[in-house]
Formats: C-alpha cells, sequence, structure tokens
C-alpha cells in the first residue's frame, strides 16, 4: 500500500466530533498562557480564538476490516495558541480515537520521527504551526513509502540507503599520547555543521522525484551524510577517494537532477542540494587526478 | 525465542555505548528498543559533556564540584570514577568524528557551566547531544551490532527467590511494535537496561513523549530497590508553553536572568551573589519561582532570559540552535527580545540501584544512564553531568556484562545488612498494586524459581495473557485520561516546592490512577503498530514510578538539593546523609536506607554548606 495509489476520499466524522474529555495539561497550560497573553497576540491567531480547527487525517490498517480500504477521518479540535500539527492529531488521538497511529517523541524536532505530508507538503508535525496552515489541514504518511498504518511508514529502505555510505568516521591514524585529540580548523568544522544536522525524518527522501522512480537512488539524506564525512578534514585523503567512489557509482551523486525539492522540505534548513552539487565537483576534481 | 549473550534495552547514549563495550569485549550482543536509535532522548540533550581535558584542571576538581552539587548525597566512588573516566571517554568520542565545537588552534572548546569550578564543559553548537547519538550509532552500524528497533520491552524474565539478592535475570521478554509478535530474548551473559528518564511522569516536561521510566518499572518489580527517587531535577530555562529546553549553555556564554521589573534578581534578591546566573540548576529554579510567587513573575508565570547583549555573532557560533527552538516553539526571536523561560521537569537523579560496574543486586541485570542511580548526582545533577554519565557508565556496564573483570565494587545493593529499616511513616492510602495479580509468582512481575528457558516462557506466557486480556476487554478507561490525571497530581504536589500535606494528596491520587488501571482496556482491535498498547504497558510503569517519586519525597523530610520540605528547610546532615530505597515487596513497596559513601580514594568529602 503506497500513498501514490490513494482510494478517492471518503469523509467520515468521528462518531462524537462534540466529545471532549478532560483538558489535557498541554491545553491547560496554553489556555494559560493564551490568558496572560492575550493583548499580545497575533492577528491571525486570535482569528481562531475559541474556534475548532478541521483536520483530515489518513487512515489505513492492513488488520482491521473498516480502515483496509483507505480513508480521511475528520476531527474537530479546539485550537490553541502555539498548536503545532503534532498537537493537533495527539489531541484527537487522546480524546477522540486512540487508534490513530503516528510516531513521536521529543516534541521539538530532534527525534525526526514525526514527518507526515501535510497539505501537500513534507513537514515535521511538531514544528509545523496549525495556524500557517489553510483549513481544512489535510495529514497524510510521507510519500513514496510504504505505509504500515494511519501516518507510520516503513522506514527501512531509508535506513538502508543511510547505512550504504559507509556513514561512520573511518580515519585510524589517530594521534598518539594520552588525551591526544586530532585538530580541526574552526573553519571546516563550520563547512560540515548543516549537514551533521541531519535528523534522519527522511522529508527529503520522500520529497525527492528521483528516489521515487529509482528505489536505488542512495538519495538527499545519505549523500548529504557522506557529505559530513567526505569534507571533514580529520579523515585522510584516500578515504575521502573511498567515499567519493561510493558517491558517483550509478544510483549515486549524478542520479541528482538539482529540482531542490530536498532542500525546500528539510526542517533543518541543511542546504542538500548543494551539498550533492559540491560532491559532483569533487567527484569530477578526482577523476581528472587519475588522467 | 532469540537469544544474545547480552541483551541491552534501550539505544540513547548509555545504551548505545554499553553495546559498543560488549561487543569489543567479545559478546554477542544485540540492542533492543522501542524507538530507532536517532529518535532516542538523548539527541535532546544541548549542553555538554563534563571533562577535566586541559591544563589547570584536573579529575579531582570535577570531582569535587560533583560532590558540592550533589549536596553531599553522590557516593565518592561513583564520582570519583566519573571525574576519572570522562576525559578519556570525551576524547574517544572525538576519535569517533564527533563535530564538537573547536578553538582557534583546533582543540575541542570547553566553556563554563553552573556550579563548575573551571570551564569544563566540551560541547558542540548547542546541540551536543544530537551529535553524541549519531557518532555512537555510527559506530553500532561500523561494527555490526544487532539492533532491534521498534521492539517494545514488556517485562524481564528473572528468577524468582524469596530474597531478590539470589534472583538472576535470564532475558526480557518484548514485541514488534510493527507485527505485534510477542518473543522471548534470552541473554546468556546479561540485560543491561537503559531506558532513559521518566520525565512523562510530570506534567511539565523537557523529557521526549518516550520517556516513560519503562526500565526503572521493570527493574523494580523485579526486586531492584530503586535509589533516592525524590530527587528531581527541574531545569530552570524551559519555555513555558511546551516544556522544550532551553540550554545553560545560554548563561554558561553569558545570559541574564531578568524578572518583571527588569531587575537581575539572582543577585538583586541574593540568591546566588557569586555565581548569579550560574549557581546550581535547583537554586535558579528556587528562585524563578521565589519571584513568580511574590508577584514579580512576567504574566505571573515566568522570568526573562536575555542573551541579546551577547551578539549575533556569537550567539550564531554557539547557540544557533536556541534560536530554533525559541522561534518555532515559543514564536519569540532570541535576537531582538529575551526568551519567556520557567522550570520544567528536567532529569530524574535517582533510578535503579547499581554499583560502579552498572549491576544490580539482581544478577546478570544491569543499568546505566538516567534510568540508573550509581549514584554520581546525588540530591542534584550539576548540567554537563549527564552525558559523562552515560558514556563513563554505558561502558563499564557493558564490558562488566560481558564477563570484563572491573575489580570488586565499594558500593553495595539489594537489602543487606548495611541498610536501615524506615520505621512508620504516615500513609494516607495503601500503597502499591491495586488487586494483587492473580497471575501468581512472588515478584510480583517475575517468572517462578527456574532454568533460563524455564524463566523466559512463564514471562512470555505472562506478557501474552495480559495482551490478550487488555485486547479483549472493550469497555472501561483508557490509558490518557489516566496518564493525564497522574501526571497533573505530581505536578500539583510533587514539584519544585513540596509539602508533607501536598505529596500525601498526590499519593491519593496516585491511588485512585491504579484502581482505574485495574479498569483499562485498548481500544485499537490491531496487532499492527498498536501504539494504544503500548502507551497502555507505559502509563502502568508511570504509575509505579510515580509512587516511588512521592513516596520518597514523603519520608525524606528536610531540604537537600532538589529536594525542598517547606516542614524543615534545613539540610539535616544528622538524620538524612543516606539514600532512600524502594523497593517493591510482594507488590507493596517498602522503604530502607542506605548511608551515603563520602569516603573518596584519597580524601573524605566533608559536607559544607552549599552556597553559589
Amino acid at each position: 500500500m503506497s500513498t501514490q495509489q490513494q482510494e478517492p476520499e471518503t469523509q467520515e466524522a468521528p462518531e462524537d466530533p462534540e466529545m471532549k474529555g478532560a483538558e489535557s495539561p498541554q491545553q491547560r497550560r496554553l489556555k494559560e498562557k493564551e490568558q496572560g497573553l492575550a493583548d499580545e497576540e497575533s492577528v491571525d491567531e486570535s482569528d481562531l480564538e475559541g474556534e475548532t480547527v478541521h483536520i483530515k487525517v489518513f487512515r489505513y490498517d492492513p488488520e482491521v476490516e473498516d480502515k483496509q480500504e483507505p480513508r480521511f477521518d475528520d476531527f474537530h479540535v479546539p485550537f490553541e495558541k502555539g498548536m503545532t500539527v503534532l498537537d493537533a492529531v495527539m489531541y484527537a488521538r487522546d480524546e477522540y480515537d486512540s487508534s490513530l497511529t503516528f510516531r513521536h517523541s521529543c516534541r521539538q524536532a530532534v527525534c525526526g520521527s514525526d514527518a507526515f505530508f501535510v497539505n501537500g507538503t513534507q513537514r515535521l508535525g511538531c514544528k509545523t504551526q496549525i495556524s500557517d496552515l489553510e483549513q481544512p489541514v489535510r495529514i497524510e504518511p510521507l510519500p513514496h513509502q510504504e505505509v504500515v498504518k494511519d501516518l507510520v511508514v516503513d522506514m527501512d529502505h531509508f535506513y538502508d540507503q543511510m547505512h550504504a555510505v559507509e556513514p561512520y568516521f573511518q580515519q585510524e591514524d589517530l594521534p598518539e599520547g594520552d588525551l591526544e585529540e586530532q585538530r580541526q580548523s574552526r573553519e571546516n568544522r563550520e563547512k560540515v555543521k548543516m549537514s551533521t544536522r541531519c535528523i534522519w525524518c527522511a522529508a527529503c527522501m520522500s520529497s525527492c522525484n528521483i528516489a521515487a522512480g529509482d528505489n536505488e537512488y542512495l538519495g538527499p539524506a545519505a549523500i548529504n551524510k557522506a557529505y559530513r564525512f567526505a569534507m571533514d578534514e580529520r579523515e585522510d585523503e584516500e578515504i575521502k577517494e573511498h567515499r567519493l567512489r561510493i558517491l558517483e557509482q550509478e544510483h549515486g551523486v549524478w542520479r541528482c537532477q538539482t529540482q531542490f525539492s530536498c532542500t525546500e522540505v528539510c526542517p533543518k534548513d541543511i542546504p542538500l542540494t548543494e551539498h550533492i552539487q559540491e560532491l559532483k565537483r569533487e567527484a569530477v576534481k578526482k577523476n581528472l587526478k587519475f588522467w | 525465542m532469540y537469544e544474545h549473550d547480552v541483551i541491552v534495552v534501550g539505544a540513547g547514549g548509555a545504551g548505545l555505548r554499553a553495546a559498543i563495550a560488549a561487543h569489543e569485549a567479545g559478546a554477542d550482543t544485540a540492542i533492543v528498543s522501542k524507538l530507532h536509535p536517532v529518535r532516542s532522548h538523548t539527541g535532546a540533550a544541548e549542553g555538554g559533556i563534563n571533562a577535566a581535558l586541559r591544563e589547570g584542571d584536573d579529575w579531582e576538581l570535577h570531582a569535587y564540584d560533583t560532590m558540592k552539587g550533589s549536596d553531599y548525597l553522590g557516593d565518592a566512588p561513583a564520582v570519583e570514577t566519573l571525574a576519572q573516566d570522562a576525559p578519556d571517554e570525551t576524547i574517544t568520542l572525538e576519535h569517533w568524528g564527533m563535530p564538537f565545537s573547536r578553538e582557534e588552534d583546533g582543540r575541542v572548546s570547553q566553556r563554563p557551566f553552573g556550579g563548575l569550578s573551571f570551564p569544563r564543559t566540551t560541547y558542540a553548537g548547542a546541540e551536543t547531544g544530537h551529535h553524541l547519538l549519531h557518532v555512537m550509532y555510527e559506530q553500532v552500524v561500523k561494527r555490526g551490532i544487532q539492533v532491534y528497533d521498534e521492539w517494545y520491552v514488556m517485562n524481564l524474565a528473572t528468577t524468582d527467590e524469596p530474597d531478590p539478592n539470589d534472583r538472576r535475570c535470564h532475558g526480557i521478554v518484548a514485541y514488534d511494535v510493527q507485527s505485534g509478535e510477542i518473543e522471548g530474548f534470552k541473554a546468556n551473559q546479561g540485560v543491561v537496561l537503559a531506558t532513559g528518564g521518566p520525565g512523562q511522569a510530570f506534567d511539565h516536561t523537557t523529557n521526549a513523549v518516550s520517556c516513560t521510566g519503562d526500565g526503572h518499572a521493570m527493574a523494580y518489580r523485579a526486586g531492584a530497590p530503586l535509589e533516592d527517587m525524590e530527587f528531581i531535577q527541574f531545569h530552570p530555562t524551559s519555555l513555558p508553553s511546551t516544556g522544550v529546553l532551553i540550554s545553560e549553555g545560554v548563561r554558561g556564554e553569558g545570559g541574564i536572568l531578568y524578572n518583571e521589573d527588569g531587575e537581575r534578581f539572582m543577585f538583586e534578591y541574593g540568591y546566588a551573589n557569586n555565581d548569579g546566573e550560574l549557581a546550581s540548576r535547583d537554586v535558579v529554579a528556587r528562585a524563578e519561582l521565589t519571584e513568580v510567587a511574590e508577584g514579580r513573575g512576567v504574566n505571573d508565570e515566568y522570568v526573562h532570559l536575555d542573551m541579546r547583549h551577547l551578539g549575533e555573532e556569537r550567539i550564531i557560533d554557539r547557540l544557533e540552535n536556541i534560536l530554533h527552538l525559541a522561534e518555532d516553539f515559543e514564536g519569540v526571536d532570541g535576537l531582538v527580545e529575551p526568551m519567556p523561560v520557567k522550570p520544567g521537569q528536567h532529569y530524574a537523579m535517582g533510578g535503579i540501584e547499581v554499583d560502579e560496574n552498572g549491576q544490580t543486586c539482581i544478577q546478570g541485570l544491569y543499568a546505566a544512564g538516567e534510568c540508573a542511580c550509581v549514584s554520581v548526582h546525588g540530591a542534584n545533577r550539576l548540567g554537563g553531568n549527564a552525558l559523562p554519565e552515560l558514556i563513563v557508565f554505558g561502558k563499564r556496564a557493558g564490558r562488566h556484562a560481558a564477563g570484563e573483570d572491573l575489580g570488586e565494587p565499594q558500593i553495595r545493593t539489594g537489602y543487606d545488612d548495611d541498610v536501615e529499616d524506615e520505621e512508620g511513616v504516615d500513609l494516607p492510602v495503601e500503597p502499591g498494586e491495586a488487586g494483587l495479580d492473580t497471575t501468581g509468582g512472588v515478584a510480583a512481575d517475575g517468572g517462578v524459581t527456574a532454568d533460563a528457558e524455564g524463566a523466559l516462557e512463564r514471562a512470555v506466557e505472562r506478557e501474552r495473557e495480559r495482551v490478550d486480556a487488555l485486547m479483549r476487554k472493550d469497555d472501561g478507561i483508557q490509558h490518557a485520561e489516566i496518564r493525564s490525571k497522574l501526571q497533573n497530581a505530581m505536578t500539583d504536589y510533587v514539584n519544585v516546592f513540596r509539602t508533607g500535606d501536598g505529596i500525601r494528596k498526590a499519593l491519593s491520587i496516585i491511588r485512585e490512577c491504579r484502581e482505574q488501571y485495574q479498569d483499562v482496556y485498548v481500544d485499537d482491535p490491531s496487532r499492527t503498530f498498536n501504539t494504544d498498547l503500548q502507551q497502555t504497558y507505559e502509563t502502568r510503569n508511570l504509575i509505579d514510578v510515580a509512587e516511588t517519586i512521592a513516596l520518597g519525597a514523603l519520608v525524606r523530610n528536610e531540604f537537600r538539593g532538589a529536594h525542598w520540605r517547606q516542614e524543615n528547610q534545613i539540610r539535616d546532615d544528622e538524620n538524612w546523609l543516606k539514600h532512600t530505597l524502594i523497593s517493591w515487596d510482594e507488590g507493596e513497596p517498602s522503604v530502607f536506607y542506605r548511608p551515603v559513601i563520602l569516603e573518596g580514594e584519597e580524601k573524605t568529602y566533608e559536607p559544607k554548606e552549599r552556597s553559589y
């Protein structure tokens, strides 16, 4: 089952959309805060104050009879200032339907669990404000990955590609002596800094047309991981060459057609396309050297 | 059934480090984790790793700062081991390619942190934990260590001799979240619990949704005591609406705290005349709440943390991540305005009682990282001391579980002749299991006295029965309602400022939660990725852990480190230089105490007044 072969959506409201449970802690905090900050509120958000947010969430479960045909469920969630897409689906789950399934953990954009397809774009649920989105907000699993259930996709292929670039530091020749560290210039650390911020959320891979058509393409996240090592001056030149050989294979950097979709969706603002381009240049330079 | 020599439960910093160490010691090692490793909450650690790397610093100063920070409730052998091993382990991370921030000469940078006498917090921007987690996972991939990710560990397979000190852990029972398959994992040499903190027992927390104290609860029910659970660190700078953490690094770099009147209250009101904002975390958290209580809080809720004067260049260089967090989760631009902050539950100093080798009183059962209590942090953890604990004690637990000889531990574990019983604390309700489990076994959650296979089979059978019962039931109460009630009770009554009456109220509510849990059911009928089932399990763990926190807070009638009691606002060294231990005795908690060890290798740490 893939999100690319969706059935036409059916709109089934939950049994009792008016049903409201006890206030969640998050709700209470946000309410208190909202009261405290009433006069500082932005125009957009005060428009939504006291309203409910309409979300349409993709549902599918291969095991449960009435979920085997993919569908969208509608939920109406009370809006609170600062509410994110993750807050909204958590509320829907805790108050309306405990079978609503999605990955999430840190709530602060470091664990990379909750990349969803929100109103047609790959985004992290926890750092996407509901007030920035048009309603109804459509929340779907990441495209181009097999759906396991509801918003959960199979990540195995993504992890396989990450592992394919030998994603670990390979310098064997380390400084001798007690507490001797390798030196790295500030400039070099700065050069690799953005690439090290990847949280493996797979938003980039999901947005990439090439990855959609070529299942063996390493994809932007894995190439970025390789960039992180290839550009780190602490690894020797020959290790870098070894890395470039992996990257210039048939399903490596040359597949990229610089459409920038990965760069646009990256929640950590990593310049993925630029990194891929730079590796293409490095690969050419390496090959010229042997001529 | 799966079988390995060493099984590590949890894949954050401590779990990954333990697995690497066990693998290097020659053991067939596997990691079983409810999250894929890179999703672990170690990734959210911001500040850094304390390690005495530089001239002018040495491990003894680090040990002294840590002991003082602990308010003399750390055990000296643990504290000294941490300080001695941290430098090597930090450099090992550098050798594994960790992208530390760098000085002009290319060496790793260090910065000042609260409670430290030397700027020894080694960091990688304000995202040190993220890099540490990823670097360690890279090393696991490099070594080909098997990872069972998205397998939820439900219970331990432990024999059930009457005395926990005679028991042995033979493995675990887990289910594959994706398929619902329940399986036994036999551990020929040892099980290392590295399941992180119990922050979800509280409402306002910096911890991930996954931090549900699973390892604490499993070890507790198998008979290993939980130690010093009343000591919960409330981080002074969490964002008010979500609990997202703003690193102490902001104050380390020179960030200033102001009250509503624009006063630099840490100095103006004398909370910490020397160190100001960089006083120990408990001191700053109490100062903030006192400001709010006295009407000087911003919007009567929080205070301001201002870093604008550091300048854009320095902020971008060292604290860039903070700008993103403040913007994304509070809508505040840290370059143009101060950030709102208030204390949030952040870290549990206590945990599963272990010795310096990570071993519990149950043979073959280890714990490391936040779920363990060695005890390094005592009554209060210093910023920058959690990450070195993961790598130092994760490694030791992994090595020892794999059969390496690390010498005789000086720290004792389990109920023995070193402990003193609690006599007659006045409890409002009967704590412990409601409606005792009918499926039997002396260890309320364990197996029967049996060989490894027998203990494991029995444990698997019990979990299958439990899941069937939860799934078969089609009405009752859902876990989310119970969890929310529990979290509110803990934040209302077992927070920064604690009173005996409040804690008793919390214990009564925890009792209600236990009784309600008797009626819990899982609505989602699917075996596929059933998070409803997983969270129902987690909620049970939270109830057990919350109760130990409240019980510990009730019996300890003194003010030490992070634990403050209205009735006795002094540190009472005469009566309380001892650890609180709570053990699950046939389904009922029993409380006892063990003296703290203040004798180090070469000196004794004399308790002094802790002023900053």
